[in-house]
């Protein structure tokens, strides 16, 4: 199945804006103008290529920290992202309560998730018992890292949806590390796909570099959600090309060498080469596309840094659901 | 204007960074974004990006020095930039104000207090309370409970056989209606004399004004400028309604003591903030600005309120985001700012910015007034003195309510007469239909 | 009116929460067939179907956070706890989850779920069947704990707890199931969440319990009345949040209070109430605030003479009663 040419361009679109972003993420910490990033840089592949498989905006999806492409695949925007990171009041994820990127967007289906990894993931069961409940055509995608697949909140989880034949899609970012924990420290198994089977679901690991697998293994698992078929667990194999966090030095714990032949597979310029051998971009398409970003990038800056932060007030609610406040 | 290049704080627990290299020197070019030092903290080293483009005019903290997270190290410009006057200065941590230790007056000792007593056993605290509230002696009253103890029955029985008067009323609220003491904390109202507040600069004792050239001050010469320019620059006109508060005058007495609780002091302040909130957030037209450029409506209701600081003159602190706060927001907010005001502990930022401004002219008794406009904002809200007045209410009776004059004062090349009337109506709506 | 149990009164509120709205379902292990292990939930299998009654795999977190999951979706689950000691492992789902929820996302997300646990000792469950959890939750802004002690208050407070658009946990006294019967009317009606109870009048001094404790309350406060002794019982019934207003107006009447309930001593619920009055009510005290509560081991121990010598019973609280009316 070819995409749209169209479509195309636009998953390479997604992935461009989301690395220019969290690129200047990072930039901002270091200027000391945010207080904290958490990267996505190098996950744009699998992150888009399964938003791409979604009905976006009508299926469910509980994401984790690191999914600033699939967020922006969904709905989300460069400034709400740039707020986020400020901590301003319009930023949709909390209103300045949670730490950026604890994504929350209820406008395109997109739950809350906290910080202690793999809690999402039992909701991803519970939204997709709901769905079966009400016997409607959505689905859930539910993401994790590859360290989160060590929970028992993630193993509880997979196994609902198996047992209740539920219509969720769990998607492993594989990315090498926990922090500093490597994958094989991690699980004895060479991939979290290998968990499956002892599950009872599809298990399937994909090349989490390339955004039109993933996207193609995603549709797969959708299609199968969708006719009532039961889970899916994708594993997208990928390198987290950042340290963990902007409060994390990498050099602690794994060599430059490493980091830089890894680069080697990144999923932008893996995208990029795929594209220009299709003759859909070439170089003046991407220098545009580089423009365009840069300003999106540039003028979600200026409005973050000039919108208003909370209120102190506001810190006092809303504890409960009678004292949330609407407008 | 130069920019600053700070430390930054790379990590929720870093405090402080050290220098490690600069990559360029003073003098030379950067790019914005382009890696302008090195530096290492207890989490991470890293290379930080330039902020801005231009000259590199000014490297404060030298290779190898370590500084707290927000320092100042450098400044980019262009050549020649005239630096800040302290921007050659490594912050420095300012020194925390401290009151000089204020002399207590002697607490006046009538009564008994809680604890243990030579004479009598244990007093337990209610015994003590109801000891003075009776002014009972307790060395009369024979105890009942564990070891001889004055029990709480032990005193009431006393009282009843005594047949002592009730105790006296508590003090009448710090504020009363149609006195206009809006601001005033009770402490003022009810001491005598009244003690100057302890941080409050110096006033000069209250004499007769001499005849002669009396030199202005700089508040007084602020002043004067802002309401020449207010009144040259904006059409003023001036609408007045009234409106009855019995349901608002309800409600505080209701609620005065819970407030009480919260460590908040309910005025009539706060209703008529929470009612001219209510009414811009119906009117963001109101919540404006003119410019040549077209009507600038604010996002946010920053809501000035005039204190009056006496000979010195006014001055309006501002309440930010008062579309957020709840009445007992506001009363806090309205009890801090009033306060520190008149102690002249206001920040620079908490007089700037407001989007429209309450003036309680009602405390000198005054009926209605004409408020000037507080420039840039579109309107200003006066309110007059609540005084108990005959009113003619449903099917002609004549009932006493205690009425209060509102006056807007509007900036006509905004508001039309019409939709300034909508606006001070849905003010006095919200007061009279005052909701729990 | 019929006189029924406790455990009837139950059932019949979510018998009749389960026919009003289609949302409301019940997870839990061992509610659907068997009807629960206390039988709470029996019949309703039979009259609702597998799909409403759900019996859930043996694990706990994942009953609460598949629950969480449906209730963000909009379903009002009934999770069912088989026994509060069981509760931990769901902890993290029930504290960092569904209590935070609303707060986090600044109101887009809101979780309407109960949570029921069957608590309390006395039943010679052991250690790890007889468990209090009360001070846990109680401690945590953005859940609702409820604790009935009669019929009456377990179908009203359980129907307010379905209805409540915010986590509520609601503990089952387990040991007043079948013991504790009371009128109960039939059909519609509910007692909100909050307001506490003066449940007798008196004037010498007032006794906070609830719960299985507020029934012994009782049941002592008759004894010492035949010596002269008038006290006044308050069922505190809403542990979080917490009805100051009734705790104050009690201790400010008889200047003295003693706070009942078997979860352990130190760090327990008995120590917010004594907080509260010392802070708002200390010049009406007359004595001493009191606590009569289980020890400082870690939980009931099984064997008859161990469980009498942990538990608070009438008689300990009438010998706790008389030693405070006489200081």
């Amino acid at each position: 199945m070819d995409l749209e040419k169209d479509v195309q361009l636009e998953m390479y679109w997604m992935m461009l804006l989301a690395r220019r972003l969290d690129e200047r993420a990072w930039v901002l910490h270091r200027q000391g103008k945010i207080a904290f990033h958490i990267s996505g840089i190098g996950q744009e592949a699998a992150q888009v290529g399964a938003a791409f498989a979604l009905k976006r905006g009508h299926d469910w999806i509980t994401p984790y920290y690191r999914d600033l492409a699939l967020m922006l695949s969904v709905g989300y925007s460069p400034r709400q992202f740039m707020l986020s990171l400020m901590g301003k009041r319009e930023e949709p994820n909390s209103g300045g309560r949670q730490m950026p990127s604890h994504w929350s967007l209820r406008s395109v289906n997109a739950v809350s998730h906290s910080a202690p990894v793999a809690t999402q993931n039992p909701h991803a069961a519970g939204i997709g018992l709901a769905i079966k409940l009400r016997r409607e055509d959505k689905v859930v995608l539910t993401t994790v890292g590859e360290g989160s697949t060590s929970q028992g909140e993630w193993y509880e989880a997979v196994n609902w949806t198996a047992i209740h034949q539920l219509p969720v899609i769990f998607l492993v970012e594989n990315n090498r590390y926990a922090i500093s924990v490597p994958q094989e420290k991690q699980m004895a198994v060479p991939s979290a796909a290998d968990k499956a089977c002892g599950l009872g679901l599809r298990g399937i690991a994909v090349d989490g570099t390339d955004v039109f697998a993933v996207h193609q293994a995603v549709s797969e698992a959708v299609a199968i959600a969708r006719a009532g078929q039961g889970p899916s667990l994708i594993e997208a194999r990928m390198y987290r090309i950042t340290p963990h966090s902007s409060d994390d030095d990498d050099r602690t714990y794994r060599s430059r060498e490493e980091v830089e032949e890894h680069k080697k597979n990144d999923p932008l310029t893996v995208a990029s080469r795929i594209l220009t051998e299709k003759g859909l971009l070439d170089e003046k398409k991407q220098a545009e596309l580089e423009a365009q970003a840069r300003q999106i990038v540039d003028e979600a800056v200026q409005y973050a840094e000039q919108a208003s932060y909370p209120a102190v007030e506001e810190a006092a609610y809303p504890v409960y659901a009678e004292e949330v406040r609407r407008g | 204007m130069p920019t600053k290049v700070i430390m930054p704080q790379l990590g929720e627990s870093v405090v402080e960074g050290t220098v490690t290299r600069w990559l360029k020197q003073e003098g030379e070019q950067v790019d914005e974004f382009e890696a302008l030092l090195e530096i290492n903290t207890d989490k991470v080293d890293s290379e930080i990006p330039s902020p801005a483009k231009g000259t590199l005019l000014k490297i404060l903290a030298p290779e190898g020095q370590t500084v707290q997270a927000g320092t100042v190290i450098a400044w980019i410009g262009q050549p020649g930039e005239q630096l800040p006057a302290a921007a050659a200065e490594p912050l420095k941590a300012a020194p925390a104000e401290h009151a000089p230790a204020a002399e207590l007056p002697p607490e006046s000792s009538e009564g008994i207090a809680a604890g243990r007593d030579r004479d009598l056993g244990f007093i337990s605290p209610v015994v003590a309370r109801l000891a003075k509230e009776h002014r009972v002696d307790l060395a009369q009253v024979k105890g009942s409970g564990a070891g001889g103890r004055i029990t709480k029955k032990d005193v009431l029985a006393f009282v009843e056989k005594q047949g002592k008067p009730a105790p006296a009323r508590e003090a009448a609220a710090w504020e009363t209606p149609g006195m206009g003491e809006l601001f005033r904390p009770s402490e003022e109202v009810f001491q005598q004399p009244a003690a100057p507040p302890p941080l409050a600069a110096p006033r000069a004792a209250i004499e007769p004004l001499k005849s002669g050239l009396h030199p202005l001050n700089s508040m007084r010469k602020a002043i004067a400028e802002r309401m020449v320019a207010s009144v040259q620059s904006a059409p003023h006109v001036t609408t007045v309604m009234e409106a009855d508060l019995k349901r608002v005058i309800a409600h505080r007495e209701k609620n005065l003591a819970a407030y009480e609780r919260e460590g908040v002091k309910l005025t009539f302040t706060a209703y008529f903030a929470a009612a001219a909130v209510g009414a811009l957030r119906a009117f963001p037209l109101v919540n404006s600005s003119w410019s040549e450029q077209g009507i600038l409506i604010h996002p946010q209701i920053n809501l000035g309120i005039a204190v009056s600081l006496g000979e010195d003159g006014l001055i309006v602190p501002v309440i930010r985001g008062a579309d957020n706060l709840s009445l007992i927001g506001l009363a806090r907010a309205v009890n801090d700012l009033a306060e520190r005001a008149r102690a002249r502990r206001l920040l620079p930022d908490e007089v700037r910015d407001g989007t429209f401004t309450i003036t309680n002219h009602g405390t000198g008794g005054s009926l209605f007034a004409t408020p000037i406009i507080n420039q840039p904002q579109c309107a200003i809200l006066g309110v007059g003195i609540i005084q108990k007045r005959p009113v003619v209410v449903e099917e002609d009776a004549i009932a006493v309510r205690p009425m209060v004059y509102l006056s807007l004062t509007f900036d006509h090349r905004i508001l039309d007469g019409a939709s300034a009337d909508g606006f001070l109506g849905r003010i006095v709506s919200l007061l009279e239909n005052w909701q729990d | 009116m019929a006189e029924i149990t406790l455990v009837e009164a139950i059932r019949q509120a979510m018998d009749e929460e389960l026919a009003r709205d289609d949302s409301v379902f019940i997870v839990g292990e061992d509610v659907g067939v068997r009807g629960g292990v206390f039988r709470a939930t029996v019949g309703l299998y039979e009259k609702y179907g597998g799909e409403r009654v759900i019996d859930s795999p043996l694990a706990e977190l994942s009953i609460v956070g598949v629950g969480i999951g449906a209730a963000l979706y909009g379903m009002r689950p009934i999770c069912e706890i088989q026994f509060a000691d069981f509760i931990y492992p769901a902890f993290n789902q029930i504290v960092s989850e569904a209590a935070k929820m609303c707060y986090r996302s600044n109101g887009e997300w809101t979780v309407p779920m109960v949570i029921r646990a069957p608590y309390g000792g006395g039943i010679g469950g052991g250690l790890y069947h007889s468990q209090s959890v009360e001070g846990f939750f109680a401690h945590v802004p953005g859940l609702k704990v409820v604790v009935p002690s009669n019929p009456y208050d377990a179908k009203g407070l359980l129907k307010s707890a379905v209805r409540d658009p915010n986590p509520v946990i609601y503990l089952e006294p387990k040991k007043g199931y079948r013991l504790i019967r009371g009128e109960v009317p039939e059909g519609d009606f509910s007692v909100p969440i909050g307001p506490a109870r003066v449940s007798r009048p008196g004037s010498d001094l007032s006794v906070y319990a609830y719960g299985m404790m507020h029934h012994y309350a009782l049941q002592a406060a008759s004894k010492v009345a035949e010596e002269g002794i008038d006290v006044e019982v308050v069922d505190l019934r809403t542990l979080y949040p917490v009805d100051k207003a009734t705790v104050l107006a009690s201790v400010r009447k008889t200047g003295k209070a003693l706070i009942v309930h078997e979860d352990n001593l130190t760090g327990g619920y008995g120590g917010e109430i004594a907080a509260i009055i010392a802070e708002e009510a200390f010049t009406d005290l007359d004595a001493p605030v009191r606590r009569l509560c289980g020890p400082d081991v870690p939980a009931v121990p099984f064997s008859h003479p161990l469980q009498d010598w942990f538990m608070p019973n009438p008689e300990k609280i009438a010998a706790a009663i008389r030693d405070l009316a006489a200081y």
